[in-house]
């Protein structure tokens, strides 16, 4: 029953917003991007290092901004939501459910396309993964944000912050300890700070595809061993989903106790 | 007619100088030992089909031995099982198994000790120590055969085809997989390994150290442990072979080490983990190879100079060249990489600034291997790309 | 039907409820009323669960609010503001509502549909909607399940006189059906003949409680603006939102 309500609801989410013109510009963005990049470079793998700047980079930017002003845009409905009899959760899961299809739906069509066309193998699947876990990593977080932030300027400031620290600090970090802590084995190091961020585990998992001989060489054995395995694959799959899944849950539980 | 009798008497007359001497479970001479106890000089030995397990046999005389319908001498994991030490032998269509272990000696499946001119081909060996063991021997040829090891560690396995202090040797259209070393020179000269296949070793697919006026081409070294190592050698010439997912922290298509003086062309270098790595090298001109989808397509550390590199393609490669210092004592001309991003205005096919193939990253990887974690990230495009604006730390301009 | 028990509120510093307790029953309209910031808003939402009261208890014909959210089946609500998804179709919001609520179609009541006229613009986006339209899809929306209680935020605010005369005689003839019916609103004199009961509430705190009988019996006056201006007069309310109140009063000449 209380599914059954949920599903009620996203449909009409997901109907709004899927003829909204941002995301109808957004899918042709992706698509517009992803074709000329096969047309203008000479072999596929180049274009490919050019999606993997557009899934790493830019999809969680529009996945954060384009869900935190989702929220403040749809905060009275979200009230009035709440005055029907339906919980919290659904109603929060339901918009959720609604934003993320959406955003996982341009992305398919703007670069899932594309990309099967033109490099359907293993890289471009990884690439793929890569960009629907993203999605919804980054829709997720951006949830917990707007549920925490007070309005919306200070809900897209924090997005942004987010997606500075996610994209550029973060590694910038890692590179200042890698080279401050050189002297010691970093092994365990590395592959923990990589789980620390899913930008990085989603590129790392592609490169296990697109770099797979370079990353023999040196430490890069290591994740090959590692993230090649089963378990690797297991502990990716896992940490993704807990991207996904503990920012949500955390919203979720910020949503029912708080007063709209 | 006239001719018809002569040759009719020829082929009477023949065993009369060579004789044929059949070995077989239904025939007079049912063991290998005892057909080459009797044999003289010049005869040829039919072995049928069969299981022989005849232990340590030895053979000094110039034998032809011929298997027929795959007949196997079997060592019983216990003995070395054949020893030539002769000249004028041919060995031909036989299986060869489960040779002895023996830490003290080099145990092999055919093991050749100051011998010349011969011949072992289309034989099978499976599950040898040393599958083919050549010392001290001239003018011989290994060809068509097939080695098969069960690899274990490095330790417990030999090399597939083994020679050292040998010369005038041909090593052809074999197919080497699951030793130590697929193929092995140590002092050997004036030889060419050709068309060979040497795949899954777990060491090297070829190795090759103090061997001078050598040559080999058209062979394929596959995933192989660490690739190909040619070392302390001069006078090398390495020509269309394929070097194939030779992947590991230490695996290079070809690792060359104080080489001088050779060339190293046509061949294709993919997606190994350092299409080719150069030390203390000199003098070799690296000319038109493709290096596709490699880790490195080069690693040249600071000690080469003097090497020339022209007329390659490299595309696809993470890094195209990584480097522990610099690389300015070699030149590099009218190669084609695929990462360059100048621009060509008059249109002859060639860019018109200089390409530098050291990214700033790759010396970042090669003084801390650890932040190859961070490779393709947004973080180190933008290092990569202030450095080029304000080139300062990578090394001078390529082309 | 709804008890409400020693209500307590705390934004930061401001305290928005301060210990309310009231009981409304079957058949009563009552006024909401107080100056900006008064916590009317805040009470109708803490009764809707959208505000989690720090302390005290609501209860909802004897269900607790915020143990399930199945009492809002008999709740219907017009918000002060209706936004709506920008790209969804008024027909698509009825239906969504009608969907979620699970009520079957003859048991739906269409009168402010019809008398809305909405039906004729049912395929247009509600980004296209002007705010009285938007005013007139919410009433119509919080009539359509014929709850046994009406909690109507601002009601009449940017409606039309017409549609607010049609919106008052809704809300009479629901009155006639025993229902109760919750009104917030600054426009005294709109809601004169339907009151017949008015809550007073200034600072979060309630100052009274009183049916209109009792209420004209005690001032002697018969309008509703009047009656509450003396009763505060006498005392000592907010005295200049009295007089703001009373000037809405003299503007209903226009109409």
């Amino acid at each position: 029953m209380e599914g059954e309500v949920m599903m009620k609801l996203s449909k009409y989410v997901l109907y709004d917003i899927l003829r909204s013109k941002i995301i109808i510009a957004y899918t042709l963005f992706l698509f517009i991007v992803s074709i000329s990049m096969f047309q203008m470079e000479e072999n596929s793998s180049k274009a490919m290092l050019s999606l993997l700047n557009i899934v790493l980079i830019v999809l969680p930017l529009v996945s954060l901004v384009f869900t935190t002003i989702h929220y403040y845009n749809s905060y009275e409905f979200i009230e009035l939501m709440s005055s029907q009899p339906m919980s919290r959760t659904r109603i929060l899961l339901s918009e959720f459910g609604g934003v993320s299809i959406s955003l996982l739906s341009a992305f398919l069509v703007g670069v899932g396309i594309p990309v099967l066309i033109f490099s359907a193998d293993a890289t471009g699947f990884a690439l793929l993964f890569t960009g629907m876990c993203l999605t919804l990593v980054f829709a997720s977080i951006a949830f917990l944000t707007s549920v925490i932030a007070r309005d919306k300027a200070r809900g897209i400031g924090f997005a942004l912050l987010l997606w500075f620290y996610f994209a550029l600090i973060y590694d910038g970090l890692v590179l200042l300890i890698l080279f401050s802590f050189s002297d010691y084995p970093l092994e365990k190091l590395t592959l923990l700070l990589s789980a620390l961020n899913p930008i990085d585990l989603g590129r790392i998992f592609i490169m296990l595809k697109m770099d797979v001989s370079a990353l023999m060489g040196y430490t890069g054995a290591l994740y090959k061993d590692f993230f090649g395995s089963g378990t690797g694959i297991l502990f990716t799959t896992g940490i993704m989903l807990l991207w996904m899944l503990l920012p949500l849950w955390l919203a979720v539980r910020k949503f029912k106790k708080k007063d709209l | 007619m006239r001719h018809f009798i002569i040759i009719l008497l020829l082929s009477i007359s023949l065993p009369l100088f060579s004789r044929t001497i059949i070995v077989g479970n239904n025939q007079p001479v049912r063991s290998l030992k005892i057909a080459i106890a009797i044999a003289k000089n010049f005869d040829t030995i039919l072995l049928h089909a069969g299981t022989y397990k005849e232990g340590a046999i030895t053979l000094t005389k110039s034998l032809t031995i011929i298997g027929q319908n795959n007949p196997v001498l079997d060592g019983e994991k216990k003995y070395e099982i054949l020893l030539i030490s002769g000249k004028n032998i041919t060995i031909k269509g036989i299986q060869f198994r489960n040779s002895g272990y023996s830490a003290m000696d080099d145990y092999a499946s055919i093991k050749l000790v100051d011998a010349s001119h011969v011949t072992i081909e289309n034989n099978e060996i499976f599950n040898s120590y040393f599958a083919i063991h050549i010392s001290n021997t001239s003018f011989v040829t290994v060809r068509n055969n097939r080695i098969t090891g069960s690899p274990k560690s490095e330790q417990l396995t030999g090399n597939a085809i083994h020679l050292w202090k040998s010369n005038y040797a041909v090593i052809e259209n074999n197919h080497v997989q699951g030793h130590r070393d697929g193929i092995y020179f140590e002092f050997v000269t004036f030889s060419s390994i050709r068309n060979n296949l040497s795949e899954k070793n777990i060491r090297y697919g070829l190795h090759f150290m103090f061997s001078n006026d050598d040559t080999y081409f058209n062979n394929t070294f596959r995933n192989n442990g660490a690739g190909v190592a040619v070392m302390y050698s001069k006078k090398v010439k390495m020509e269309n072979n394929h070097f194939e997912q030779n992947w590991g922290p230490s695996a290079y298509g070809i690792l060359l080490k104080d080489i001088s003086d050779s060339y190293i062309l046509h061949n294709t270098f993919f997606k190994n983990t350092v299409g080719i790595h150069l030390e203390g090298t000199s003098r070799i001109i690296i000319e038109r190879n493709i290096f596709t989808g490699n880790g490195w397509a080069l690693k040249v550390q600071a000690s080469c100079e003097n090497n020339d590199f022209h007329h390659n393609n490299f595309t696809g490669n993470s890094f195209d060249i990584g480097t522990n210092g610099s690389i300015s004592l070699n030149t590099f001309y009218k190669n084609y990489w695929d990462k360059y991003e100048g621009y060509d205005i008059n249109k002859d096919g060639i860019g018109d600034i200089p390409y530098h193939p050291v990214s700033m990253y790759s010396m970042i990887v090669e003084q801390n291997p650890y932040s190859l974690m961070l490779f393709r990230s947004f973080t180190v495009q933008l290092l990569d790309k202030a450095e080029k604006a304000i080139p300062s730390l990578t090394p001078e301009n390529l082309s | 039907m709804i008890r409400i028990e020693h209500i307590n509120k705390r934004f930061r510093k401001l305290q928005v409820l301060d210990n309310v307790s009231a009981s409304f029953t079957k058949g009563q309209v009552v006024s909401l009323i107080g100056p900006n910031g008064s916590g009317k808003t805040t009470l109708i939402k803490s009764i809707l669960g959208m505000v989690k009261p720090d302390s005290g208890k609501i209860y909802v014909d004897e269900q607790l609010v915020n143990s399930d959210h199945t009492y809002r089946e008999k709740i219907g609500y017009m918000p002060q503001i209706g936004r709506y998804p920008d790209n969804m179709k008024i027909g698509q919001l009825f239906k969504m509502l009608q969907n979620i609520r699970n009520t079957p179609v003859e048991k739906l009541d269409k009168t402010l549909i019809e008398k809305f006229e909405l039906e004729k613009i049912f395929e247009k986006p509600m980004r296209t909607l002007s705010g009285g339209t938007r005013q007139k899809v919410s009433a119509a929306l919080a009539f359509l399940f014929n709850p046994a209680i009406l909690i109507l935020d601002e009601p009449t605010a940017g409606l039309d006189p017409l549609s607010s005369e049609i919106l008052k005689e809704k809300i009479l003839v629901e009155k006639k059906k025993n229902k109760l019916i919750l009104i917030t609103s600054h426009i005294l004199a709109d809601l004169d003949e339907l009151t017949t009961h008015i809550m007073y509430m200034q600072e979060g705190k309630m100052q009274f409680f009183k049916d209109m009988e009792a209420l004209q019996e005690e001032t002697g006056e018969l309008r509703l603006g009047k009656a509450i201006a003396r009763i505060m007069k006498g005392e000592q309310f907010n005295n200049e939102w009295i007089d703001k109140m009373l000037e809405i009063k003299n503007d209903e000449k226009i109409y």
